[in-house]
């Protein structure tokens, strides 16, 4: 097949590689792991390869998601091995496959997120947090292309449960909204610090960790 | 990765450039090396990345087994920030170690715009800056590059120089070192013992005095160190290491390609043209050397482009096979050939036409001097009759768009030669009309002009920079000169150039203000975002130093020049010769046609110069 969808995951030093230049590292690899990628026809030509969803700068995943298309026939098994020794740190092909179901059909994310205080008793900010989304709605602002609009996020998010792990930082995980409209996580800290600082953590950090459809059904 | 680290990087521009984790670079276990080498490069991680002479050298120092470099790189000022309001000193790359713990800083110096940055580092890193403050063997502070071939305004900064090409001198002093630190040695013994490997400059053991005119009496050596440090070569390029396996960096880089170096050295000899003298002689890599390499790189690296580099490629012997070569590779896989530094010549478009199949670029001529007058006074071979015929070449095969880069304030320069540059580029223009294929597509015709600045070890060194008024006024004079719409005229401030003039002229004292000026807030200073004129004129007048004493006095060919105590091989009878030539408007052969027995091929043990 020369046709594919990679799972990978980008995780430690690699999280800081920003979407545009995760495209070309994924490029290059592919190359020097010695395969060529398919480039549209047309006047400007480029290469098929594409990212289901965009991942922000500084956030690590194990469930991201690329499509591509090969010149030649390759064995799956095969592509995953060669390139997963010429990628940089941090990146990992989990999983080489076909599959014919549109990126767009990706509607929930469920991410985990790292929560740090630096001065704050955990077991205090805990039940807190959990009194917090209990609310109906919870706006916040904002960027868009048109400027600074508010946005009611508590919609996105599916479920949100927060517990303690035994470093003493507060492990957040929620089911959000992936596609239409897009949550990204970072709103979730933003929300704190503005609505309630005093439970807002000093540093937050996420993941991805699975991805939906819309039955929440895992995604392939 | 530091926690701290992790917090800030998020708040930050293109944090990947912070980071390290990139394909290809280099990971040893530190606990099984015994020397560690921090490799500085003052200026960002985007310029120094692009940088080939760093990448060579790090894959050389990293052939020790005992050595592990790694790389380090000034932080954008939003990150500089960010890390002092956080506590985190300067950090390597590869590892996340602090620089402090390293046994070896080397910084590579290319131009002299980078001198605040390499105060920056050494205060980020918390190592004293001065070299006297510094009393133990580690850690050692070297430095290397272009702008070392006059070291004295960083001399006191430095423990020692590492003058000429690194691929076998940095080795050579890395095992001395190692000798150094396994038996112990103090720091003085060291540096003492380093000044007999050719090559190696320590300032700290030659002593200088002054006339009470302000220029240089004396140098004199301390005993068992020789009178001139003689710069190093490799002789031979083919079997010099050359890194194959670059690193990739993950973001955007300013020369993101393979670059191939075709030769080193020039055969021209312009005259303003440090590069030209101080890279001699000439050694060219054989062409299926350069075939393969470029290859096997591209193969371990994915680049889409191949850079082909030199001081003139169009003086490459094999230029056309090479090329060939390469295309029959690149063109089935989409891979990009550049050739900048072509001559303004027919031979030049037939090559440019070859590798600009898909997408045609800009031409692109340094033209240097408005005249024919000029250009022989500076021994610019390009005649107007060169620039026409390619042009008119270039027209006719599709290309629209032309640079042309000019130098004001060059030696002899007169007004008659500044309009020069505006009846140029009519005459470029009026040849777009006569041949252009496809007129509706338009032109353009760029004209930049920046300041001259005489630069060490070239025949222009005793010179005079014009000033900043006068640089201005001729500027002005151009610009009402330019008359056709289709002519777009761009000029480089003269403030930068101005200090650089001093700078790369200066003495030990320099030091005094380089250092005020980092003191009060310097850094990144090639960078138009950070250079402050002001700061500098106000740190000349603090240190009691007179700018224009540097910058803009001409020098009797009799003084004796800060720059003296080093030999880069070239003669000086050579360089007083070339410039009284100049102010005769008189050219000279360039070396293929006529040797001028400039000494440089003394350099050479078992081969010949441009063999």
């Amino acid at each position: 097949m020369n046709k594919m969808r990679m799972l990978f995951s980008k995780k430690g030093r690699a999280v800081y590689i920003s979407h545009l230049d995760l495209m070309h590292t994924m490029q290059r690899a592919i190359s020097r792991a010695g395969f060529s990628l398919k480039y549209s026809e047309g006047y400007n030509p480029h290469p098929q390869i594409s990212i289901a969803l965009p991942l922000s700068v500084g956030m690590s995943s194990i469930c991201e998601i690329m499509d591509l298309r090969l010149n030649e026939e390759v064995s799956f098994d095969d592509f995953r091995k060669r390139l997963n020794a010429v990628l940089p740190e941090g990146i990992h092909i989990e999983d080489v496959y076909t599959s014919e179901e549109k990126s767009s059909g990706i509607k929930w994310l469920r991410v985990k997120g790292e929560y740090e205080y630096d001065s704050r008793d955990v077991s205090v900010v805990l039940p807190q947090l959990e009194d917090f989304f209990e609310r109906d709605s919870i706006t916040v602002q904002k960027k868009s292309k048109r400027g600074i609009t508010d946005a009611d996020i508590r919609p996105m998010i599916r479920e949100i449960g927060f517990s303690c792990d035994s470093d003493g930082l507060v492990i957040m995980e929620a089911v959000i909204s992936a596609s239409e409209p897009t949550l990204n996580p970072e709103l979730i800290t933003a929300a704190l610090r503005t609505l309630n600082p005093g439970i807002a953590p000093d540093f937050a950090a996420y993941e991805r960790i699975e991805i939906y459809r819309p039955d929440m059904t895992v995604f392939r | 990765m530091d926690k701290r680290l992790k917090r800030i990087l998020p708040k930050v521009q293109k944090p990947s450039r912070y980071t390290g984790g990139e394909y290809n670079q280099i990971i040893k276990d530190k606990s099984s090396v015994d020397l560690r080498v921090a490799f500085c490069f003052p200026d960002t991680y985007e310029i120094g990345m692009s940088n080939l002479g760093m990448s060579i050298l790090y894959q050389t120092m990293n052939s020790l087994d005992f050595v592990w470099c790694e790389r380090v790189f000034a932080p954008w000022g939003d990150m500089y920030a960010e890390m002092k309001e956080a506590g985190i000193p300067l950090y390597a790359l590869e590892s996340g170690d602090d620089v402090k713990e390293f046994d070896v800083l080397a910084f590579s110096i290319g131009y002299e715009m980078a001198y605040t940055t390499v105060l920056d580092m050494l205060d980020m890193s918390g190592i004293p800056l001065r070299s006297e403050n510094r009393d133990d063997l580690l850690p050692v502070v070297v430095a290397g590059g272009s702008a070392c071939v006059n070291a004295e305004p960083m001399a006191p900064f430095i423990d020692m120089f590492l003058i000429g090409e690194g691929e076998e001198m940095d080795n050579e002093v890395l095992c001395l070192l190692h000798t150094a630190k396994l038996e112990g040695w103090g720091k003085k013994q060291f540096l003492t013992e380093a000044a007999k490997i050719q090559g190696v400059y320590v300032p700290s053991l030659y002593d200088v005095e002054y006339n009470g005119d302000g220029t240089v009496r004396t140098y004199t050596p301390h005993e068992g160190v020789p009178q001139k440090v003689l710069k190093r070569i490799v002789e031979d390029l083919d079997s010099s290491p050359y890194p194959v396996n670059p690193i990739v960096p993950s973001t955007e880089v300013v020369h993101d390609r393979v670059s191939l170096e075709l030769f080193r050295g020039c055969v021209r000899g312009c005259r303003f043209c440090q590069a030209g003298y101080i890279y001699r002689p000439i050694r060219s890599k054989k062409p299926d050397t350069l075939i393969r390499q470029g290859i096997e790189a591209v193969q371990n690296t994915g680049h889409e482009e191949i850079s082909l580099l030199s001081l003139s490629t169009s003086d490459y012997r094999p230029l056309s096979y090479i090329c060939d070569g390469l295309l029959d590779y690149c063109e089935s896989r989409s891979v990009g050939l550049a050739l900048p530094s072509l001559r303004a010549d027919n031979f030049s478009v037939e090559i440019m036409e070859k590798i600009q199949k898909v997408r045609k670029s800009g031409l692109t001529f340094a033209v240097e001097g408005g005249s024919q007058r000029l250009r022989d006074a500076i021994n610019k071979n390009v005649t107007e009759e060169d620039v026409l015929n390619t042009c008119a070449l270039a027209f006719s095969g599709g290309w629209n768009t032309v640079k042309l880069y000019y130098m004001l304030g060059l030696p002899t320069e007169t007004d008659d030669d500044i309009v020069g540059i505006a009846e140029m580029s009519e005459k470029i223009l009026h040849c777009w009309r006569v041949n252009a294929k496809n007129k509706n597509r338009g032109v353009r015709i760029t004209v930049s002009t920046s300041c001259f600045i005489p630069k060490p070890h070239s025949p222009f060194q005793w010179e005079a920079q014009i000033s900043q008024e006068e640089y201005l006024r001729r500027v002005n004079l151009l610009r009402s000169s330019i008359k056709a719409k289709n002519v777009v005229y761009n000029w480089h401030d003269a403030e930068t150039s101005v200090i650089e003039a001093a700078l790369s002229r200066g003495d030990r004292r320099m030091a005094d203000v380089i250092e005020e000026v980092f003191r009060s807030g310097g850094r990144l200073d090639a960078w138009t975002d950070y250079f402050r004129y002001e700061r500098w004129n106000e740190a000349f007048r603090k240190c009691g130093l007179d700018r224009d004493f540097y910058a803009s006095r001409e020098r009797n060919v009799s003084e004796v020049l800060p720059w003296d105590v080093i030999d880069v091989g070239v003669r000086k009878s050579l360089l007083i010769r070339e410039k009284e030539r100049a102010y005769r408007s008189e050219l000279s052969p360039d070396c293929r046609r006529n040797c001028s027995a400039c000494g440089a091929a003394a350099l050479l043990k078992g081969s010949k110069c441009d063999e």
